[in-house]
């Protein structure tokens, strides 16, 4: 690594290496039994350089020749974007507790009796049920320097469980799931199992809702599935830099409901997005997006805050440890209200509740638009949940449905080890619905 | 590599191994507006080895490739946590092949600099369109060649390169932003994406036009699609229910997929073939070595066959069509499309159109998805159709519905298949895999369109 910085500095004015290695263990289920285990063990390098004024990009996965990727980032770099900034050098880094010894001495049997009493659980409420899924342990370590004397590393562990129930009665298909996710180790499954039974219960009846403009009352799930990409479009500072974002331009505007405050936030520790500091290196702090509706900042990686003429958050992300640094998300978080989930039920006379989507994200993101079809969601009648719907779209706008009368559950919890959110009640969230 | 590769499969105390190794260079290059986000080169190898103990599966992928051997240790030592459900995977001829795919504008051809020209010229026509506000520019192309070997003999080397452009403009007016695009795709062919200044200038055309058009008020429509987009509901709605991974441990969906069901009119035949020439999902062999094939998968309506690995034919005691598919090494193939579409029928646009007082005429894709049961997919672009004729410009739609239900109502069949290279697909966390599918213009007589 150190040789690939110190040749890359001789043919550019600046150079950063991103080196990450990885293990992990996944424990694949299916047909409610163990179907696979299965090891992935990973190295890769991603070098970026700034040449002549221009960025370079080129990376390598496994074995790694060191001339061959210095001349494929020189070579980029002859039409490469201008580079408006120059690398950070050594910071102080927040303690971010990312890694858990505990979580790299899991060994397989323990991962695979994970998956298996949750699967057992469920099952048993309903033998119909086919569960598939799995449960994944990671241990790895991020070490990126560069040029500006900046060399930063730690360690990152990672354990999940994700498990998804179908359950096919003719032509009709249930699908039910949850998934845990942390940085830290845990063995106790009960609150995914306990998910999964709730869905199974709620799901129990069949219901109808007609087409129409119903308040919709999103779980944390269904923040997920429904509003979360929009969210992410919205605060990406990439988008608003090119006024793309409808938020562009209302920094202090209250554009979302007063109950509602949405941060990034990279340094939680027990998020598996979380990280001391973010992928070109700038040090991990807490992105306040909207306080009590007031929109706040954006998320911005070096590149995007030069030509926006502000600071990076720290927000600089990379799909895949090969891949270019884009601005994007930590672990997003909205923060709890005071309501119950009983509580929002209650004040539904006739809606939806939503906890997951398919096709969601194929709007006009850039709009606010989300929507899809209900996966798995269900009918409110006078305030009690009567049965699961079908057949059913939901579809409405960002800034309409969190701009006004949102209802924020004190139920907050992790989705996906990413999205940190209660369920939110939404008013008129449009319906579209065929009945069969 | 050959004798590199069976040396480390020669013993291993499993019922079959395989190894796959791969290298890859890909090309990346977007723009976002006038700045040119990104330029990259990036390079890859590494490989997997998968092995089957007693019906148990283990697999390791690794960058290493120095440690071959004990990744077969491994994957063995794996397999026998999941073994105990017998699995004999049919015998079959040992086979040493190599393939290799001529595109004639090669991407290894052109240089960094004549692609960037190219795209230069596209984001040009979109910026200096009216209205547009920002475009985005996506051109991808993959160099990739997989060697795979087997414990029971089996060689193949493949070169198997990719392409894939998609061009998006965004046109804005105050606090309206719409955006449309185009994506083309080729088996790592550069000429068909060096002419496409046409399909520029109207993607930018098209995204002003949306600023003014009207939102389709949400409900049940009779729905004429395009080729590409009843291509991509062919492949959605319908043919991931025919991959047999899905399927083959679930009785009542073996009671729901059992061949000779009826799924539609006599009109409807749906097809998967791999072996179509010089398509994106196209290939002379699957990621276990089994040759690809056409497959019929509904005939005069009728369900016919299914798209099967080594293991689900087995299980299921049916032929096996080599339709097992991996991303890359990271991943071990699963049951996968290659390229998916519905065979001409014989009713040309204008007769689909006629008797329709009022419906919807969606064209081009941006995206779908598929419960097995339930599907949705966005168009690019919807218009009314009034008495007969296609008319208004409409906001983007979703449509929705329960697969087979739609596949009933499905009353009209056109007479040009078209088939659609600018898609991926993803299944099981591997996403995008290079497929096409196409279908001529087909109706359906009622679907719900999402509208606001």
């Amino acid at each position: 690594m150190e040789r690939l910085l110190e040749a890359a500095t001789r043919e550019a004015e600046q150079a950063e290496v991103f080196a990450v290695r990885s293990e992990s263990t996944l424990v694949h289920f299916e047909a409610n039994r163990l179907k696979q285990v299965e090891s992935r063990q990973s190295s890769s390098v991603a070098l970026r350089i700034v040449r002549n004024g221009r960025v370079g990009f080129a990376s390598a996965g496994g074995a790694i020749d060191v001339d061959r990727l210095v001349q494929m980032a020189v070579q980029t770099a002859a039409f490469g974007a201008l580079a408006g900034w120059n690398f950070g050098g050594e910071e102080m880094l927040p303690e971010v507790p990312t890694y858990d010894e505990r979580v790299v001495a899991l060994d397989t049997d323990t991962m695979i009796g994970m998956g298996c009493r949750v699967i057992e659980r469920v099952t048993a409420r309903d033998p119909q049920l086919q569960c598939e899924g799995m449960v994944t342990a990671s241990t790895g370590h991020v070490r990126i320097a560069n040029s500006s004397g900046l060399d930063n590393s730690y360690h990152k562990t990672g354990l999940g469980v994700a498990l998804e129930g179908v359950r096919v009665n003719g032509t009709d298909m249930l699908f039910i799931g949850d998934s845990m996710r942390s940085t830290h180790l845990f063995t106790d499954v009960d609150e995914l199992t306990q998910t999964m039974l709730r869905q199974l219960e709620r799901a129990s009846q069949g219901a109808v809702i007609s087409t129409g403009t119903y308040p919709v009352l999103f779980t944390p799930h269904g923040v997920g599935a429904a509003l979360l990409m929009p969210l992410a479009v919205a605060f990406n500072g990439k988008n608003v830099l090119e006024k793309a974002s409808r938020l562009a331009g209302r920094e202090g505007e209250r554009v979302f409901d007063v109950s509602l405050t949405m941060r990034d936030d990279a340094t939680l520790g027990e998020s598996t997005a979380s990280a001391p500091c973010d992928a070109e290196g700038t040090r991990s702090r807490r992105i306040s997006l909207t306080e009590r509706g007031v929109v706040g900042e954006f998320m911005y990686d070096l590149q995007t805050a030069a030509l926006a003429g502000v600071e990076s958050t720290g927000s600089g992300r990379r799909a895949d440890a090969r891949s270019q640094v884009r601005p994007g998300m930590s672990a997003f978080v909205i923060e709890p209200g005071e309501a119950t989930f009983e509580e929002m039920l209650a004040g539904i006379k006739e809606g939806l509740v939503v906890e997951e989507l398919i096709g969601a994200g194929q709007g006009n993101l850039l709009a606010g638009d989300f929507g899809g079809n209900v996966l798995l969601g269900y009918k409110v009648e006078d305030g009690q949940i009567v049965g699961r719907v079908k057949d059913t779209m939901i579809a409405g706008n960002l800034l309409e449905t969190m701009g006004v009368s949102v209802i924020i559950g004190n139920d907050a919890r992790w989705v996906g080890g990413s999205l940190w959110t209660p369920s939110l009640l939404c008013q008129g969230v449009s319906v579209s619905a065929t009945g069969g | 590599m050959r004798d590199h590769l069976f040396e480390a499969l020669r013993s291993h105390g499993a019922d079959h191994v395989d190894i796959r190794v791969e290298e890859r260079m890909v090309t990346r290059i977007s723009y976002r507006g006038r700045t040119l986000e990104e330029a990259s080169i990036l390079s890859d190898s590494g490989g997997c080895v998968r092995a089957l103990v007693n019906g148990g599966w283990g697999f390791a992928s690794f960058n290493d490739l120095d440690s071959l051997q004990a990744s077969v240790r491994k994957a063995v030592a794996e397999a026998r946590y999941s073994s105990g459900d017998h699995l004999s995977l049919p015998e079959r001829e040992p086979v040493e092949a190599s393939v290799t795919s001529l595109p004639a504008v090669s991407i290894s051809q052109v240089s960094l600099e004549q692609k960037k020209q190219m795209l230069d010229e596209y984001n040009d026509i979109i910026m200096s369109s009216p209205r547009i506000q920002s475009s985005h520019i996506l051109y991808g192309d993959t160099d990739r060649t997989v060697r795979y070997s087997s414990s029971d003999g089996t060689y193949i080397e493949q070169k198997v390169p990719d392409l894939s452009l998609r061009l998006t403009a965004i046109a804005r007016d105050g606090d309206e932003v719409q955006q449309s695009g185009v994506s083309v795709g080729t088996v790592g062919d550069l000429g068909p994406v060096m002419m496409l200044h046409d399909q520029a200038h109207d993607v930018a055309q098209r995204a002003a036009s949306l600023l003014n058009a009207y939102s389709l008020k949400g409900g049940e429509y009779t729905v004429v699609l395009d080729p590409v987009l009843a291509g991509v509901f062919t492949h959605e709605a319908f043919g991931h229910l025919s991959e047999a991974d899905l399927v083959y441990h679930n009785p009542q969906l073996r009671e729901l997929m059992v061949l000779g069901r009826r799924f539609g009119g006599r009109h409807l035949n749906i097809v998967d073939d791999a072996t179509l020439p010089s398509l994106r999902g196209s290939y002379a062999y699957d990621d276990e070595g089994t040759p690809g094939q056409r497959t019929a998968l509904i005939h005069d309506g009728v369900l016919e066959g299914r798209l099967h690995s080594r293991e689900t034919a087995a299980r299921m005691r049916e032929p096996f069509s080599g339709n097992a598919r991996a991303i890359s090494y990271r991943h071990g193939p699963i049951v996968r499309m290659s390229n998916t579409y519905i065979e001409p029928g014989d009713v040309s646009l204008a007769d689909m159109l006629a008797d329709i007082e009022e419906g919807v005429y969606v064209k081009d894709w941006y995206g779908g998805q598929t419960s097995l049961e339930m599907f949705t997919f966005s168009a690019g672009e919807a218009y009314m159709i009034r008495n007969g004729e296609v008319a208004e410009m409409l906001r983007p739609v979703v449509l929705t519905g329960n697969v087979f239900t739609t596949l009933e109502r499905i009353d009209a069949i056109g007479n040009e298949l078209d088939m659609n290279q600018g898609g991926g697909c993803g299944k099981g966390g591997q996403s995008p895999l290079p497929v096409s599918n196409g279908s001529p213009h087909i109706r359906i007589s009622r679907c719900v369109v999402g509208g606001r």
